[in-house]
């Protein structure tokens, strides 16, 4: 797929998150927003995956988790916009008797969740362990994972990382999402996150970064891991994105990590953001 | 004279019930090439080295890294394996409590959490490593299964189980060598209750090391002529309210023996069920909201009340005698 393509799908993903948290008023829209580049590029472009038949088992298929849970409207919209179930089923986010939960869940049974995620720092584990029954079942196939830089103030996630090095996981992909905001403030006043390339590497993983929001430059990294395959060594990336991108007035800010915008603000982000398939 | 099924009161040999899970997990993995071992650096104390060996490339080494080792495990079912942890009971719960809740049990992974040294019979280490809350912990969750069994021959049948049972379960075990009672061609099976003794006067509900501790009871108490019926409720959950209630119908009187604190084990659930469903007398012995301490497994089963000698008393109490 193109980049023009992936551009209008990730501009069409973008405004089903807006519309998603403004119709329940509640919800993360900023993280969201921020990741929607890869998620469209690894769903579109990258991983080869069985939309219409999902198997939570993966078996023979690339699957990817989110480990960040609360950032669920971009990823219910880029499964659903996949086929894994239908768009319209977007309306009915964080509603009573939804399949789409507030963080994504396994029990309501929705197509493309293979765990829960949203208590932070539980997703490189499980991602791990997927990622060494691939091996174990002699697949070729990939394992991507996606994670907050806030995120990584949790301890497990260093657990995971000495672990993954340590038994040579070399079929793993993680992305950490460096927008460098989190719920009180910038990551540098809450909690710095010091040198990251270098902790990542001092862990035993290969680190690369790139522009979270630039197609061509997340295929070459990912293009670059999937080279490394056999060298007995993770690959992390160092995803610099702007939380709320693509919609003005929340960009480069931790105020709408978690908030909602009101009936005025909808309106002016649609405005920002050109509908290019069928709104749900 | 008491009226036994399946059991010996002259149990001629000793085993750890770790030792059991070791065992099972063996054969398990023998029985199934889905079957994982992952360990957080106590193999040896869980008696997880045959099965290492057997199936080196099925074996993970953890480190001292619990909350990853839960996570990497609910990862492992993605794909059909079925990965039992190992550490011990203190590690395998509370340390670990939100990784088991929405990576495994909210997830539905066919995970088994595998615990060994759980409760004070876990001797001089003391309190730091006695948990006597995990099975309130883990019964709390929904999808759980949660497992007591009472010696080294239930350990082994258990772990052969829950291989066979999709869905998360607890196992709990312990780390000191108790009498191997049970027939090893006693049946078996998740959610049945195994009454061993049968009784008209009062029933003792019990679970792991208390188990013999009730057969040993219930010895004593027929020399007074009072006939305890003793029921091995092995499955914490899901509770075989059936056998219980039906127990407590014909004694009237219903005791219920752990090692575990009084809140929120197998006791609690037996009075939850029988308050519901059929008002019972009832006694309970157990720990009474408090830490353990350091000391040899008796001598501390002695002090907190866990012991026959314990279980008899109650027993005459709760009757009236």
């Amino acid at each position: 797929m193109n980049s023009t393509e992936l551009t209008a799908l990730a501009t069409q993903v973008r405004r089903d998150i807006v519309r998603m948290v403004h119709a329940v008023q509640s919800g993360h829209p900023g993280g969201s927003l921020g990741c929607t580049d890869l998620l469209v590029q690894l769903y579109f472009d990258t991983m080869n995956i069985s939309p219409d038949a999902f198997d939570m088992d993966g078996h023979g298929e690339d699957v990817f988790f989110l480990s960040n849970g609360h950032i669920s409207p971009v990823w219910y919209s880029v499964l659903a916009r996949r086929g894994y179930f239908p768009v319209e089923e977007l309306s009915t986010f964080r509603k009573l008797n939804s399949r789409l939960q507030g963080h994504p869940a396994t029990e309501e049974g929705l197509p493309g969740i293979r765990v829960a995620s949203g208590s932070l720092g539980q997703g490189l584990s499980v991602a791990l362990g997927a990622a060494q029954v691939k091996s174990l079942n002699g697949e070729d196939t990939w394992v991507y994972s996606l994670h907050g830089d806030g995120e990584l103030q949790e301890g497990q996630i260093w657990e995971a990382a000495m672990y993954a090095a340590h038994h040579k996981v070399d079929n793993i992909l993680s992305f950490i999402d460096c927008n460098g905001q989190q719920i009180d403030g910038s990551t540098e006043d809450v909690m710095s996150l010091g040198d990251l390339a270098g902790k990542w590497k001092a862990f035993g993983w290969r680190v690369l970064t790139c522009d979270g929001h630039d197609f061509a430059d997340l295929q070459r990294v990912i293009k670059e891991a999937h080279g490394q395959r056999g060298s007995g060594i993770p690959t992390v990336v160092l995803m610099k994105t702007d939380m709320g991108k693509g919609v003005d007035f929340m960009e480069g800010t931790h105020k709408w990590h978690g908030i909602a915008p009101s009936d005025d603000q909808l309106a002016d982000a649609l405005n920002q953001l050109e509908s290019t398939l069928e709104d749900y | 004279m008491v009226d036994t099924h399946h059991i010996t009161l002259s149990p001629t040999e000793s085993k750890d019930t770790r030792s059991g899970f070791g065992q099972g997990l063996l054969e398990a993995g023998q029985q199934n090439d889905n079957v994982l071992g992952l360990c957080a650096d106590l193999t040896g104390s869980l008696k997880m080295n045959a099965f290492k060996d057997a199936f080196p490339e099925r074996f993970f080494q953890v480190g001292i890294a619990e909350a990853n080792m839960m996570g990497v495990a609910a990862g492992m079912t993605i794909g059909g394996k079925i990965p039992f942890t190992g550490t011990f009971a203190n590690f395998s719960t509370g340390r670990v409590y939100d990784q088991i809740r929405q990576s495994i049990a909210y997830s539905e992974k066919n995970v088994k959490i595998c615990a060994s040294h759980a409760g004070l019979t876990l001797g001089e280490d003391g309190a730091t490593h006695q948990i006597l809350e995990d099975i309130g912990m883990m019964k709390m969750l929904p999808n759980m299964t949660v497992v007591v069994p009472a010696d080294y021959e239930q350990t082994r049948q258990a772990t052969l189980a829950i291989a066979k049972h999709h869905g998360p379960v607890y196992l709990r075990f312990g780390r000191p060598k108790v009498p191997v009672f049970i027939d090893a061609e006693a049946p078996f099976e998740l959610g049945k209750i195994q009454k061993v003794i049968s009784g008209a006067d009062l029933t003792i509900a019990a679970c792991g090391h208390l188990v013999w501790e009730a057969i040993q009871a219930a010895v004593e108490l027929a020399k007074d002529g009072i006939h305890a019926e003793v029921l091995n409720v092995h499955t914490i959950k899901p509770l075989d309210e059936k056998t219980l209630i039906e127990s407590a119908q014909k004694t009237g009187h219903v005791l219920v023996a752990e090692e575990h604190q009084r809140l929120g084990g197998l006791g609690s659930s037996v009075a939850q069920c029988l308050g519901a469903n059929h008002p019972t007398a009832m006694d309970f012995v157990a720990v009474e909201d408090q830490f353990g301490e350091s000391g040899k497994p008796a001598q501390l089963m002695q002090k907190y009340g866990l012991d026959a000698a314990s279980i008899v008393r109650k027993s005459k109490a709760l009757l009236g005698k």
